[in-house]
């Protein structure tokens, strides 16, 4: 099982993620994605890179209706995740997003304890025995390494922690109720050098136990930490593959121009 | 060659062109409107202040000789209480004796008290007429419960009509002034919480005996009871009112001679006189004494003459009571409306409307609610609750008349704008990261309002109570037409069973203050107590809102750092 996680492009790769022909459009008018096709494999690290305003981070939204909360969205086409299509009208968001966590570009702890921020999404689900929380909160908080950091003042407030420590609280906040895929939307870029060197040692981690899609503006953490990278302009997905082949191979010129360094 | 002369000019650092370009000007501006402000505040401030405050000290009592019109000499007494220099001719148009000469004559506003001797008790005296000015120390000042003030010496008491020898009456007048006080202590307990208990629980009998009588009812066994009841009360009432005639015949008993400085004798009984001290006998240390125990009880003790003397107590509780039961009722609709306006409703051209309707609303003359709640909170409203469930009180109204509910309502409709406005702001503060990060949790958008936003709003929520409870406080007019009253028989909240009365009608510093000063038989004895109370309700509103600013800075403490 492991295997198949460390080689990518193995043979028994299983798709977590399916994206056909989806469409997006913002007011009606403006095409913000363009006939996006994908497989995402299951536990391993995907990243899509490209320039500003290309459609990545509205792609990743996509992947747990966040664009459900913007006005005269319309998107047509299918994803299905585990096999399931999440843009069917009656669908329960609620338990997508419980299936598909996600963690923002800046750290958004809410203004509660250290605790209580890990606890939010079990309570959420009605969970209030002191014992589950517990156990629930120390391993989540073990998973995004921030345990040992933390585990003398977890009744403090969350604002109190550093940026990167922040980062590392609100993946653990996302790993609490234990999701099958992590989006992460540029999730370094607010962060100093060795908190960025933390985060990417904890995907490493985690992709052993999630499927995850990371959204970067950095090329070199793109090849640092993931398995499949996908690069996309203007809306469209130009190449998608191995991170190896993409930036020692790339197919497309547009793609090599790119990494590069010639545009964007 | 232009761009070089301007540079030149620009480099000149003292003239006015560069002054001006500075901005130097505008700050100034600034500055001087935001002193003038807070010179305008102050001042009204300390004007109340001083005036309000000078009431409690007791003034000196002058003695001295008055010429009056017809050239006679005749000894009066006083309090001066005001100065002021006139013009001689006007006196002289008016008909009033002025030496030639005088160009301005200074006229003084003397308190005589006494108004059951002289039917005054303010008089306007010239000071050029005085003579032998003196401040005798045994000259004394009573307080009554009726006829206002009286000045004069203490000649002797009298106890049971029989004269009591003492070489100096002063100190055995403060001691039986002493125990009648604490005669009228037992007989107002007496009255207000026994007797006043069981009066009110004997209306309540009436009321069910009404109820059955309405439905119907024909079984004997139940008016018995209501009259087995009745016959306890009563029973109770009449072993009261036994003691009642015995305090109050021991509280006749004694009485005191007084005679005025024109030498006119009266016998008042000590039953009427409420406190009795000589200004010219006492040292700074009694003064400041009796000043602070004056002001206490200005606050503590309710009004008496026709509200011209004693305190301001229920009309302090009734304006406390009237603005929290309006936060009560302000809080859940506002936070409500404002949440569904910013968080649920499509914003589109209705919900743009609404919101205009909603300033608009706070654009509204006050006095137009008042109408409003008396229309449809008093007579529609209170009038079909009165139908509904008070059927055995009418044809008296119950919730059909003006009180201390409809008198919040009235004020909640008023104030509801700032509390809405106020919500939306708190709530649209609030950074879309949060939200965010709580719905992707898998929180529904009520779950994320009800757990992070909301409380992270809380802040901005309570800076609109603050701006509500300070506009509601200070309100009169809509209050005059649902439920203020001049003088209220009983408090709106006590110890009778259900404790809060919200049907009953209330008291209010705002109004007070009018009804004092414009609507008093007295003017000159009432114009100081405008001047407290004024200073009060000032100090009751800053109270109210300093208690809801710490709640306020409490919650921002706990969800600081949320800008960072």
């Amino acid at each position: 099982m492991n295997d198949s996680t460390q080689k990518p492009g193995a043979v028994e790769e299983r798709i977590s993620v399916e994206v056909r022909n989806l469409d997006l459009f913002y007011d009606g008018t403006v095409q913000a994605l363009d006939k996006i096709n994908m497989d995402i494999p299951d536990r391993q690290v995907t990243a899509f890179i490209g320039p500003s305003g290309c459609g990545k981070s509205t792609l990743l939204r996509c992947f747990n209706r966040m664009n459900d909360l913007i006005d005269n969205c319309v998107i047509e086409g299918k994803i299905l995740i585990e096999g399931k299509n999440i843009q069917k009208k009656k669908i329960d968001v609620a338990e997508l997003r419980r299936q598909v966590g996600m963690v923002f570009q800046k750290p958004n702890p809410f203004p509660k304890t250290i605790y209580e921020n890990v606890a939010y999404g079990l309570r959420i689900q009605g969970i209030n025995k002191r014992r589950v929380l517990d156990e629930t909160v120390e391993w989540a908080l073990k998973g995004a390494a921030l345990w040992e950091e933390v585990k003398d003042r977890l009744e403090e407030p969350a604002f109190g922690l550093s940026g990167g420590q922040q980062q590392r609280l609100v993946i653990a906040r996302a790993i609490a109720v234990q999701p099958r895929v992590i989006l992460l939307d540029e999730p370094c870029s607010a962060l100093d050098p060795i908190s960025t060197l933390k985060i990417e040692e904890l995907i490493n981690e985690l992709k052993k136990d999630y499927t995850i899609i990371i959204v970067t503006h950095n090329m070199q953490q793109a090849a640092r930490v993931s398995d499949k990278t996908a690069f996309m302009y203007l809306g469209k997905l130009i190449e998608h593959g191995d991170t190896n082949q993409i930036f020692t191979n790339p197919k497309e010129k547009r793609t090599e121009d790119y990494i590069t360094g010639r545009y964007g | 060659m232009t761009s070089f002369k301007k540079q030149v000019k620009a480099e000149n650092l003292d003239s006015f062109e560069y002054w001006v370009k500075s901005g130097a000007p505008w700050v100034w501006i600034n500055a001087a409107a935001v002193s003038a402000s807070i010179l305008l505040v102050v001042g009204l401030l300390m004007l109340i202040a001083v005036r309000g405050l000078g009431h409690f000290w007791p003034a000196e009592i002058e003695e001295f000789t008055y010429f009056e019109d017809n050239g006679q000499p005749h000894v009066i007494s006083g309090q001066l209480r005001e100065i002021e220099r006139v013009r001689a001719s006007r006196l002289v148009e008016s008909g009033v004796d002025v030496p030639e000469g005088m160009e301005y004559v200074s006229r003084i506003l003397l308190k005589t008290g006494n108004r059951d001797v002289y039917g005054e008790d303010f008089r306007w005296i010239l000071e050029h007429r005085i003579e032998n000015r003196e401040t005798p120390p045994e000259l004394a000042y009573l307080e009554r419960e009726e006829w206002g003030a009286f000045i004069g010496r203490v000649e002797g008491l009298k106890k049971d009509g029989e004269r009591i020898a003492a070489d100096d009456p002063w100190p055995v007048f403060l001691e039986m002034l002493e125990q009648t006080d604490a005669l009228r202590e037992q007989i107002r307990d007496l009255e207000r919480g026994e007797i006043g208990s069981v009066n009110y629980r004997m209306e309540r009998l009436r009321l069910a005996e009404r109820k059955l009588e309405l439905k119907d009812v024909t079984d004997p066994e139940a008016y018995a009871e209501i009259e087995r009841d009745r016959q306890a009360l009563d029973d109770e009432y009449e072993a009261l009112e036994a003691r009642l005639i015995e305090l109050n015949r021991e509280i006749r008993r004694g009485s005191v001679l007084m005679r005025t400085s024109d030498d006119i004798e009266v016998e008042l009984p000590l039953s009427t006189i409420i406190g009795a001290w000589r200004p010219d006998d006492m040292n700074l240390a009694q003064q400041l004494g009796h000043y602070l125990h004056k002001a206490w009880s200005f606050i503590v003790d309710d009004p008496r003459e026709a509200n011209t003397e004693g305190g301001i107590f229920p009309a302090i509780y009734g304006t406390v009571l009237m603005v929290l039961l309006m936060t009560v009722v302000v809080t859940p609709f506002g936070v409500v409306a404002g949440v569904y306006l910013k968080e649920y409703a499509k914003q589109g051209v209705l919900t743009r409307t609404i919101r205009i309707a909603v300033n608009n609303l706070a654009g509204v003359p006050s006095i137009v609610y008042g109408v409003f709640g008396l229309g449809f909170f008093v007579y529609t409203l209170g009038g079909s609750i009165d139908r509904l469930f008070f059927e055995a009180a009418l044809p008296s109204p119950t919730f059909g008349t003006g009180g201390l509910f409809w008198a919040s309502l009235t004020l909640a409709l008023l104030t509801l704008p700032v509390v809405i406005v106020s919500t939306e702001e708190g709530l649209a503060r609030i950074p879309r990261a949060i939200r965010e990060g709580s719905l992707a949790l898998g929180a529904t958008k009520w779950e994320t309002l009800w757990r992070t936003i909301i409380p992270m709003a809380s802040p901005g929520i309570m800076t609109g109570l603050i701006l509500a409870v300070a506009r509601a406080a200070g309100e009169v007019a809509p209050l005059m037409l649902v439920g203020v009253v001049k003088l209220a028989p009983s408090l709106p909240l006590d110890g009778n069973y259900p404790f809060l009365h919200p049907e009953r009608k209330f008291m209010h510093l705002g109004f007070h203050i009018y009804d004092v000063g414009f609507q008093s038989p007295n003017v000159e004895a009432a114009r100081p107590l405008v001047y407290a109370t004024a200073l009060l309700l000032v100090v009751v509103i800053l109270l109210l809102n300093m208690v809801a600013i710490h709640v306020r800075n409490g919650l921002r403490e706990k969800y600081k750092g949320l800008e960072t």
